[in-house]
């Protein structure tokens, strides 16, 4: 009785500190979205900046607010809560810390999409998403393809991601070599990946496809428990392991399909905002919602560091790698040195 | 990864002969590479023909374009495979993780930044001209991923080798193209050279990675037989008496000089490093010893065979080797891992 309630005890600790992470990670999140709004020449209060919103504030103000910053601060949010949630799935469906899309295929298979798109010259501004979309749908699709015999083993997607990966890589860089300068230099910049490049039209997606599959992710995660037990003791266990893995990474392909097309590939958020958002919670496990959160922190501080640390603007994926790799190395070290 | 270990000593007798065979077969395929190699281009040149003009001291076009163009070519698509391939072998043995590739360790990105920078700086360079840079900028990329994952008392673990060369790559990356969208200059240098090609490469490039190449491919001889004993994971390692701490800074060393050098010659060629120890795996079963010895000539096989390709694909034009190795080598490696029951790291 005494070791069930124990267990008990230690459940309801866990999930209550889950719920306390990802409530203070909405909290930083909604900040920096505030933030993102309300800075320029000088910075909005909250007030100003949620009257702007809503639209009842000076006019010139709710234009600048409302055409000029939400966009792209919406953008942020919403591609940061994609790329982490997406992340993690990967991640943990195939139980490797390397393993997110950003190494596995589905952002190179969308780049080389994009990148013959610009260098073939049919790429207007309204079909690069859909290119990239097209691009990240194929190689995901491929990928399961190949590496389904009898089912597919974490070990064996990872592998066929990779190869696939490197195809397309060889195609893009063999494309941006040959192509003339111009080309070349749009097509860097696309592969750079920003928050700024996101249209209306794929805001508007970005949101439905957030709004519908971080919480599928957060309610499939519930089978990741015995999934990293091991596949034959996962079925012991009563998963169908095979389904499991397919909807997980499926719900992951989407949510990082969605964002790449958005605002190109923007390099690590996917990758790292697991790993941080465990130093949050510790013992407590994981939490898909707690990365997505997480995610959305670095991706909307990344994106305020470009536009407005620098007397000239960069773009959100150099700010991504250049700044928030070397503070998240210091961090993860300091952490293991405990 | 145990059952992997515990079959390491006994294999049956039948892979034990097979992987014997393998072998010679695979020297005999780099020796008819080699050949074709030198017999093969926009000039073809017979193969009998060839032998001459490597054994007397004739003078006339087809020997010049031999000697001159196609003989270091070939020898660096030989010493370069060989490095690639071997140092990706030691390096998944080491990070033991199926994703460690060269690149991981930010040899790549190290190499690119330093290009970069050096046309930034000075300006447009002629091919070659920048692989002193390149070699300067993978080593130091290298130190500062051992570097900072050896932090901490319990060292450079293969999760925290893995994690802090994905955030160096991602950093130095991010630097590089924040670089070359400033100057067209740099991003000339950058586009031309990150596709990885052997064309252009002549006896001054082999002079100068040649040294770091074999170098590295001597110190590998020596690495198998302590990568098997870190298969068994890092405690059953130390009790068998292997000063585990020591041995990884060693094998580190030998991919960064192998892997590092073969980057600065040729840029990076895509996916070498981790295709091939992958296919060795395929043939030989976990043993290292024998992982190193086929991805010792594999590599060669990879890298001449595509360089041949390259050049014979498109009339008038060459297509570079790194680009061939994407194109024709990431689905045959498909194909390997769809088909092949797979030996897991």
């Amino acid at each position: 009785m005494t070791a069930v309630a124990t267990v008990g005890a230690v459940r309801t600790d866990a999930r209550r500190r889950i719920v306390l992470v990802a409530a203070g990670l909405a909290l930083g999140a909604a900040a920096l979205f505030w933030l993102a709004v309300g800075i320029g020449n000088g910075l909005l209060t909250p007030v100003e900046a949620f009257t702007a919103l809503i639209g009842t504030g000076e006019p010139a103000t709710v234009f600048i607010v409302q055409e000029l910053r939400l966009p792209r601060a919406a953008a942020a949010l919403l591609i940061g809560l994609a790329l982490g949630g997406s992340g993690t799935l990967f991640q943990r469906a195939l139980g490797n810390p390397l393993a997110s899309p950003d190494f596995l295929g589905i952002a190179a298979g969308a780049g080389t999409m994009v990148v013959a798109a610009i260098v073939l010259g049919v790429g207007s501004e309204l079909l690069l998403p859909g290119a990239a979309l097209l691009g990240a749908a194929l190689t995901a699709v491929l990928v399961y393809a190949f590496a389904w015999r009898r089912g597919v083993s974490p070990y064996r997607f990872i592998l066929v991601g990779v190869g696939v990966a490197a195809y397309a890589q060889s195609i893009t860089s063999y494309l941006v070599s040959r192509a003339d300068l111009q080309d070349a230099q749009a097509a860097l910049t696309w592969l750079t990946g920003s928050a700024g490049m996101t249209s209306p039209t794929m805001l508007t997606l970005l949101a439905v496809t957030v709004a519908l599959f971080i919480p599928a992710g957060v309610y499939a995660a519930r089978v990741l428990r015995p999934l990293e037990l091991g596949d034959a003791t996962a079925r012991v266990l009563g998963s169908r392991t095979q389904w499991d893995r397919f909807a997980l990474l499926a719900i992951g392909v989407v949510l990082v399909a969605v964002a790449t097309a958005a605002a190109g590939p923007i390099a690590f958020v996917a990758m790292i905002a697991g790993p941080l958002s465990r130093l949050l919670l510790r013992r407590a496990g994981h939490s898909i919602a707690a990365s997505a959160l997480m995610g959305a922190i670095v991706l909307q501080t990344a994106d305020l560091v470009a536009q407005h640390a620098f007397p000239w603007q960069l773009s959100t994926g150099v700010v991504t790698g250049a700044f928030g790799a070397p503070y998240i190395a210091w961090t993860l070290i300091r952490t293991a040195r405990r | 990864m145990t059952t992997a270990a515990a079959e390491a000593p006994r294999p049956s007798a039948a892979r034990v002969s097979a992987r014997v065979l393998g072998l010679p077969l695979l020297a005999a395929a780099v020796g008819l590479l080699v050949l074709l190699s030198l017999a093969l281009g926009s000039r073809d040149i017979a193969p009998f023909e060839v032998l001459r003009v490597l054994t007397d001291a004739s003078q006339s076009a087809d020997a010049t374009v031999i000697r001159e163009m196609r003989l270091p070519r070939t020898l660096l698509a030989v010493a370069v495979g060989a490095a690639l391939g071997v140092g990706g072998a030691i390096l998944q043995g080491l990070a033991r993780n199926p994703l460690a590739d060269p690149g991981i360790l930010g040899i790549n990105s190290g190499a690119a930044i330093a290009v970069v920078a050096s046309a930034f700086a000075f300006g447009a360079m002629p091919v070659g001209g920048s692989v002193w840079f390149a070699l300067v900028g993978a080593g130091a990329a290298t130190v500062a991923v051992y570097g900072i994952a050896a932090v901490g008392r319990d060292g450079p673990t293969p999760a925290k080798l893995a994690l802090a060369g994905a955030c160096l790559t991602a950093m130095l990356a991010s630097v590089t193209s924040a670089l070359v969208l400033a100057d067209p200059d740099a991003l000339e240098e950058l586009r031309m050279w990150q596709v990885g090609a052997l064309a252009g490469r002549y006896f001054p490039v082999l002079q100068q990675v040649l040294p770091f190449l074999a170098v590295g491919l001597i110190a590998a001889l020596f690495a198998g037989r302590a990568l098997n004993l870190l298969s068994l994971g890092e405690e059953l390692a130390r009790g068998l008496g292997l000063r585990t701490g020591l041995v990884r800074a060693g094998l580190f060393v030998i991919v960064a000089v192998l892997c590092g050098a073969a980057t600065a010659a040729c840029g990076p060629i895509a996916f070498t490093g981790l295709l091939v120890p992958h296919a060795a795996r395929l043939a030989t079963g976990p043993d290292y010893r024998w992982i190193l010895a086929y991805s010792a000539l594999l590599g060669p096989v990879l890298v001449l065979g595509a360089d041949i390709v390259g050049r014979l694909i498109l009339p008038g034009g060459e297509v570079p080797v790194g680009v061939v190795i994407g194109v024709l080598g990431a689905p045959v490696f498909v194909l390997l891992v769809r088909f092949r029951r797979l030996v897991e790291l």
